[in-house]
């Protein structure tokens, strides 16, 4: 075999994505790094009937928030809402700081908090298609049963590493 | 596994399985660059394969496959003739391992029945063939956000059809991984053999035919827990069980697989994946307390699957599975394995191993009087109590024999052993039913169910 290949390129069942780690999901439901943000969704405190959709983008750690229905979040101004700084709480709890910060390439000091480093401003962006990942999201609990075997989850451990 | 069993398994390596891997290893590379871009080395590794291949059935399109692809003209058809070639080589690479482990632990296995196959094809399918292909022209390194998404509707579509779910499940781990990993330009290194693997296998389930029928035939008997293996992506979860089934009729003992699976979100990890599998309560009262299981009228497939039905089953008595490992798992007789699920990654062999010494060092090795079988330690579920630092302190194991990388490994599903003087049991499916331990117990507390919160954001949000 050729020597400067290493064994893990070779293997079935190497680990690319790392699982997340456990939260409590009630205060945000929704956490994911994509499109270039950090983004998810905040339950309102108030009324358990409405979201923010919070967002945050990598680079210019420029930040938005409004509710499900676009409507700008009454919270923003001169520094994030308590919507993003849940967000940003949650998603270091669910994804560990290195790999947040990383990913927004936000400068934290050391013993610092990330949400200190958010100072992009507002730019208003579009909540609406943040919340329509997050029912595809959820849509994933609703989905009709199957039976039978799934062989092909043998190249899918459950593991810790 | 006997000393002598495990130096048989683990000592000469396997006549023509270095070669075929090195010729395997030739096309993920082709596929890392892609085949639009091959260049003379990568199109002499396509046709290498393809020569090794010439005398078997697919030999002739296989041939003709990969002069067009290093011609450049790379068609649909000459994609799929090689994932045909690629599946076939590690189809007799797994035959040929688990002929070995077969032979060395002494175990009869059935050999195999085609049922009858009725050829589908479907427009969803085609849609899955288009993406597949198109990955396999551009090729990992180009993979960026916008490949990796374009299969996101047909994604949807396909995973409303409970038929195709083991399609589904396969296309969205493998989108994921694409996904996080976009652009796959920056990325150090590629998981070159994973996704190759993936990728052939996925393209031969979306062909007619490729998802055969669960049909089976109903059994009646007694089922007794060996252990339970879990496998989990972001959004699937499912529990493989490995058990001894008594037929109610007398026939022999046979070792079966039953396997109860649900869709799910990543925030969904640990303990929590059970309370997804409540659906089966039998099943998970039989695991979390060590009961056998009286079945009725259960299809069982020729693959050796039992397909679950919970109202079929009743609770049975007290069943340690290391008692059954240790007098009913060496008489057992083994099932056939599909032809299309024929990859090395499906061996996963129940054994018992006892009497070993585990030396220190990074690695964690059961060694039986100098013959060693490397533990694998990152495979032990978060959803249930094993550790790395209970495998190490074990006297005995159930596990299953695996084989990846080049080498064998053992997987641990259940150890005994003696902690701070103490007797020490555990089992992966000792948390079925919720944490024993009151320290996870504690933190399951504090986090919440996440299942429910979920399904109760899904009530509110998705039905308006
Ligand atoms: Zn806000």
């Amino acid at each position: 075999m050729n020597a400067d290949r290493t064994a893990w390129e070779e293997r079935s069942v190497a680990r690319v994505v790392s699982p997340v780690r456990p939260r409590k999901l009630a205060k945000v439901p929704f956490v994911e790094m994509a499109d270039g943000r950090l983004q998810g969704v905040v339950s309102s405190g108030s009324d358990i009937e409405r979201v923010y959709v919070s967002s945050i983008a990598a680079g210019t750690l420029t930040y938005n928030c409004s509710t499900n229905n676009n409507r700008p979040c009454g919270g923003l101004y001169g520094d994030p809402c308590k919507h993003l700084r849940s967000l940003v709480d949650e998603a270091v709890l669910q994804y560990g700081l290195e790999r947040v910060a990383g990913y927004l390439k936000a400068e934290v000091p050391e013993n610092g908090s990330l949400i200190y480093s958010i100072q992009g401003g507002v730019e208003r962006s579009q909540g609406a298609a943040v919340f329509s990942r997050f029912l595809r999201h959820l849509a994933y609990l609703e989905l009709p049963a199957a039976s039978g075997p799934l062989p092909e989850l043998h190249w899918f451990p459950s593991g810790v590493s | 596994m006997l000393s002598v069993q495990v130096a048989e398994l683990t000592g000469e390596p396997l006549k023509g399985v270095n070669e075929a891997l090195d010729l395997v290893t030739g096309f993920d590379d082709a596929l890392v660059n892609g085949f639009a871009r091959l260049g003379e080395e990568r199109a002499a590794a396509l046709t290498a394969l393809a020569g090794a291949m010439a005398a078997t059935p697919v030999g002739g399109r296989l041939g003709e496959a990969a002069g067009k692809v290093a011609a450049g003209s790379v068609a649909e058809e000459h994609v799929t003739a090689l994932a045909g070639g690629r599946t076939a080589l590690l189809g007799a690479v797994h035959d040929a391992l688990l002929g070995s482990l077969d032979a060395a632990i002494g175990r009869t296995r059935a050999s195999w029945e085609e049922p009858p196959v009725t050829a589908e094809s479907d427009n969803l399918l085609s849609g899955c063939r288009s993406w597949l292909s198109e990955l396999a022209i551009t090729g990992w390194r180009g993979v960026d956000h916008d490949l990796a998404a374009a299969v996101d509707q047909t994604m949807e579509a396909l995973l409303a059809e409970p038929r195709l779910r083991r399609l589904a499940v396969l296309l969205d781990g493998l989108a994921t991984e694409l996904r996080a990993s976009s652009p796959v330009a920056a990325m150090e290194k590629v998981p070159a053999r994973r996704w190759a693997d993936l990728w052939a296998r996925a393209l031969l389930l979306t062909q007619a035919g490729g998802l055969p029928p669960a049909a089976g035939e109903p059994v009646s008997g007694r089922l007794l827990p060996l252990g339970v293996d879990v496998h989990e992506h972001a959004t699937a979860v499912q529990a493989q069980v490995h058990a001894i089934f008594e037929p109610a009729d007398g026939g022999p003992c046979r070792l079966v697989r039953t396997s109860v699976a649900a869709m799910k979100v990543d925030t969904i990890v640990g303990t929590a994946v059970w309370r997804l599998l409540t659906g089966s309560p039998v099943l998970l009262k039989a695991l979390a307390n060590h009961l056998s299981l009286d079945i009725k009228d259960m299809p069982l497939l020729n693959s050796g699957d039992l397909v679950w039905h919970d109202d079929r089953a009743a609770l049975g008595d007290l069943a340690d599975p290391f008692a059954t490992a240790r007098i009913q798992l060496g008489g057992a007789l083994a099932p056939a394995v599909p032809p299309l699920d024929r990859h090395p990654v499906r061996i996963a062999e129940p054994v018992l191993v006892e009497g070993y010494t585990v030396p220190k060092g990074e690695e964690v090795v059961f060694d039986l009087d100098g013959a060693r079988l490397t533990v694998d330690v990152e495979r032990l579920p978060t959803c249930g109590p094993l550790t790395p630092e209970l495998v190490r302190g074990s006297e005995s194991c159930i596990g299953l024999v695996r084989w990846d990388g080049g080498r064998w490994l053992l997987q641990p599903l259940a150890v005994q052993g003696t902690v701070k003087k103490k007797p020490v049991t555990a089992h992966n499916g000792d948390w079925a039913e919720g944490a024993t331990d009151p320290k996870v117990a504690k933190a399951e507390a504090r986090n919440g169910d996440a299942v429910a919160v979920l399904r109760e954001r899904a009530g509110r949000l998705l039905r308006k």
